[in-house]
């Protein structure tokens, strides 16, 4: 049997299915175990279907699933649209008052609405549902209630009341009338440490914070609006800024007018807003100034689809602006892996001078995964070569080995220019040809310098391998569950794709008996950059562009496929 | 104190003779010797046009940026460090065409910013097209029968969008573009300064002879009167264009609203955060 429990909650959206998913979560991980939160919503903000999956484990579990082993419809729709996702075992639990057309599976219908309404309100249908959800699972409903007295704290003490009420009395009907079907999955572990709950969001919200963040304009935009609203909670308890800008290109020339300042920087947007932002990229690194953009992928062109995810911003991403310029392009895999990348860039950023792109895709941005509580003790922010002192005879754009020159700040006392014009050493414009060659090789070779201080892409799996799958972003949860399932499978995963390892890459490839390129693009992006810098084509590749992630099961089917036909 | 000279840069002006630029330049740099603004406490950014290339002829830290940008950049570079002055050199399509946007935004949020826009009522730059500030009628290259849009009125634009200082000057009259400059960069908050400036290559209409005789001081206006500023600035005809500050209004800055720098600038506070424990705690 699978080692992971699935549950799926779905309703309309206004039902509090997002929110009960994050409860049940916590329920999770307070009893000792690690979850997987994956949701589905349309860009609406009431009616329409949303739903959301937990995945509930001892181990670590780090992507979602097709199948669902307990659904709790909130209304009937939930059990239509899902009917496919369940076996014989699985368990519905639903309104009573609904009719349910599910034959072979098993059913547990509770009162819902009724008992909400007794507890103060159909509002409360989905608090009646959890507690019904405790009491099948085999877990504890105080904890249930001192999570509910957590999250109404601040809120009317009867709202909280009323909701602790609607938790006993859907725990009550269920172990009551379902006493021998109850499961042991929400059982209290013994001697296990506490967990965070964090999606991507939050995730670099923290690293940014953690990194010494002075100043982050961020125009919203889905799926990245939760960054600024995380830094805007925290600003004046950690001391730095957060300012609303009118558009993104304010965002990205007003980041870099505060990191020219001297203060550290960022932005953040999604596929469209990076559209605007692409000149404030190449004023970025012409002008030599550190700046940290965040891009939150979901499927475009144009608005796309808002709610969804994709990886169709990487070409973009890497090639946007006019020019030759030096950039370093990140991708997080999931959120613990975007609050470290988070801490990198900024300190990239200063060293090298010149714009520092992490990709983050929707998935990773909204989907909830439980990890261990995150450690800075090892962090040290490093603002490279950056002086207040007066500098005799200061020439900004000074050539050097590495390509990088001393920075300064306006306000020290020292003149500089910094120009977006092709410039002399000092900053005044130039058209000469000697100046312009100096300029743009001292630019470009801060390429090689940060190529040869990158880390080396990670390896899951055995070192040899029948297959060996590439591939970035946030396939590598649903990659890592279904290598679970084979011991003759590996997998390589991108983080830095500007500058590329081109010689690891190639190697490991050369090596590789079959290679699968699993990416979530029509085109194959990933597998385009390979080709350009290796000059390796990869011709099994898994694309999907529906603006859904890969499940576990399509991944293990493509493995299987493959192992079939060799 | 500075003097004159060590505001001069290894550049000369590359703009034609004539331009309105000079007297842009000319006044700035007399303002900036009278109030002592040097790299210890000013910064410059500027946006493209031929105004842009002032930063190549003025010893003042500077930032050029992008056209219709300088703007933003400006807002980061006050809210990172409240202590700068901050001038910003924008032309008319660089604020009113291009980066309009932000011209507005940052007016209603009154950051405090000294927005000096030259305006020559074209691109002269690229060499002569309409600007958002050409009159209508105006033939230009890219309107060769005549401009068939009408402009944009920066000074009631400028009251509009909540800007809490606004003027008009004119880049002849370099004594009193000075006085100006300092008195716009004196105001807390957002200032602006609409500057007349002929083009001698490309705009034939406005030149120093028409400025000359059709612009007068005004005198006996209550600033502060919002209405009668909006009034004053829908005046333009024949003998009619008022010069002086239409519109100030006293307000908190952006930036003095702000709780996190009110001791000190943002960049002298430590950002190093060794222990987020309490952050990372709230997520369990």
């Amino acid at each position: 049997m699978d080692q992971v429990f699935k549950v799926k909650i779905g309703g309309q959206a206004g039902q509090g299915v997002k929110y009960s998913g994050l409860i049940l979560g916590k329920l999770a991980t307070r009893s000792g175990y690690n979850i997987y939160n994956y949701v589905e919503y349309p860009s609406l903000i009431r009616g329409g279907h949303n739903v959301v999956q937990v995945s509930i484990s001892k181990t670590p579990v780090y992507g979602p699933s097709k199948k669902t082993d307990l659904l709790i419809a909130l209304n009937q729709e939930t059990v239509e649209k899902h009917l496919e996702e369940l076996d014989e075992n699985s368990y519905i639990l639903f309104d009573e008052k609904n009719k349910i057309n599910a034959t072979n599976k098993q059913l547990f219908p509770i009162p819902l609405s009724e008992l909400a309404a007794d507890a103060g309100g159909e509002i409360l249908t989905n608090t009646v549902a959890l507690g019904a959800t405790v009491a099948l699972l085999g877990g504890d409903i105080d904890l249930f209630k001192s999570l509910i007295d957590e999250e109404f704290v601040d809120k009317n003490p009867k709202v909280m009341e009323n909701n602790k009420n609607a938790a006993q009395l859907g725990y009550n009907y269920c172990l009551k009338s379902f006493k021998n079907k109850i499961k042991n999955i929400l059982a209290k572990q013994d001697n296990f440490q506490s967990k965070i709950i964090v999606d991507g969001t939050e995730a670099v919200a923290m690293g940014a914070i953690a990194a010494g963040l002075q100043f982050a304009a961020i125009y919203p935009m889905s799926p990245i609006s939760n960054i600024l609203q995380v830094l805007a909670l925290y600003q004046e308890k950690y001391g730095y800024i957060y300012k609303q800008p009118e558009d993104e290109i304010s965002a990205i020339n007003m980041s870099i007018g505060a990191s020219y300042a001297g203060a550290r920087s960022m932005t953040a947007t999604s596929g469209g807003g990076f559209c605007l932002m692409s000149e404030g990229l190449g004023l970025s690194a012409m002008t030599e100034t550190p700046l940290v953009v965040f891009e939150g992928m979901r499927p475009g062109p144009a608005t796309g689809l808002p709610t969804w995810s994709g990886q169709g911003d990487l070409q973009f991403v890497l090639n946007a602006h006019q020019g030759n310029f030096p950039r370093i392009v990140l991708a997080a895999g999931d959120a613990k892996e975007a609050f470290e990348l988070t801490m990198d860039a900024f300190n990239l950023a200063d060293k090298y001078q010149t714009p520092v792109v992490v990709l983050v895709d929707k998935n990773i941005c909204e989907h909830n995964q439980s990890f261990q509580l995150f450690d800075i003790s090892h962090y040290e922010v490093s603002r490279g070569k950056f002086t207040k002192e007066i500098v005799e005879n200061y020439e900004r754009y000074k050539n050097e080995p590495d390509g990088i020159s001393n920075r300064t700040a306006p306000g020290t006392g020292n003149f500089f220019i910094t120009n977006s014009y092709e410039h002399d050493s000092f900053g005044f414009n130039t058209e000469k040809i000697e100046e312009i060659n100096e300029q743009m090789e001292k630019r470009m070779s801060k390429l090689k310098a940060i190529a040869n201080n990158m880390p080396d892409p990670l390896l899951f799996g055995p070192e040899e391998a029948d297959i060996t799958i590439i591939s970035w972003g946030s396939n590598k949860g649903s990659i890592l569950e279904a290598l679970k399932l084979f011991n003759n499978v590996n997998f390589i995963h991108l983080t830095w794709l500007s500058p590329f390892p081109t010689r690891k890459i190639k190697e490991k490839l050369e090596q590789s008996r079959h290679v699968i390129d699993i990416e979530c693009n029509y085109s194959g992006q990933l597998a385009g950059l390979i080709r350009e810098k290796t000059g390796i084509e990869i011709i099994d590749k898994l694309l999907k562009f529906d603006g859904r992630p890969f499940f576990k099961e399509e991944i293990v089917d493509k493995i299987n496929s493959v192992l079939k036909r060799s | 104190m500075i003097k004159a000279e060590d505001l001069i840069t290894k550049c000369n002006p590359t703009w034609c003779p004539g331009c309105g630029n000079f007297g842009i330049w000319g006044a700035f740099k007399n303002a900036a010797v009278k109030k002592g603004w040097d790299n210890t406490n000013s910064v410059i950014v500027a946006g493209i046009g031929c105004h842009g290339n002032f930063i190549n002829f003025i010893k003042l830290t500077s930032f050029e940026g992008l056209h219709g940008r300088a703007i933003p950049v400006a807002t980061g570079v006050k809210i990172a460090n409240h202590k700068l002055n901050v001038f910003v050199f924008s032309g008319d399509g660089d604020s009113l065409g291009e980066g309009g946007n932000h011209l507005l935004h940052s007016a209603r949020r009154n950051h405090d910013l000294t927005v000096m826009i030259h305006d020559n009522e074209l691109y002269s730059l690229t060499t002569g097209q309409t600007s958002p500030a050409s009159p209508h009628g105006l033939k230009t290259k890219s309107t060769p029968f005549g401009n068939p849009d009408y402009p944009i009125n920066p000074v009631t634009l400028a009251i509009a969008a909540g800007a809490t200082f606004v003027a008009r000057g004119y880049a002849g009259d370099i004594p009193k573009l000075t006085e100006l400059i300092i008195k716009a960069n004196q105001h807390k908050g957002f200032s602006i300064i609409d500057i007349l400036q002929p083009c001698v290559t490309f705009n034939k209409d406005f030149n120093h002879q028409f400025f000359l005789e059709n612009t007068y001081q005004l005198e006996n206006h209550d600033p502060t009167n919002k209405e009668e500023a909006f009034k004053k600035s829908l005046e333009w005809g024949l003998k009619q264009i008022p010069l002086g500050i239409f519109y100030q209004e006293e307000k908190p800055s952006y930036e003095e609203t702000l709780p996190q720098i009110k001791e000190k600038p943002l960049i002298e506070i430590s950002n190093i955060r060794k222990n987020l424990d309490d952050l990372f705690r709230k997520f369990i």
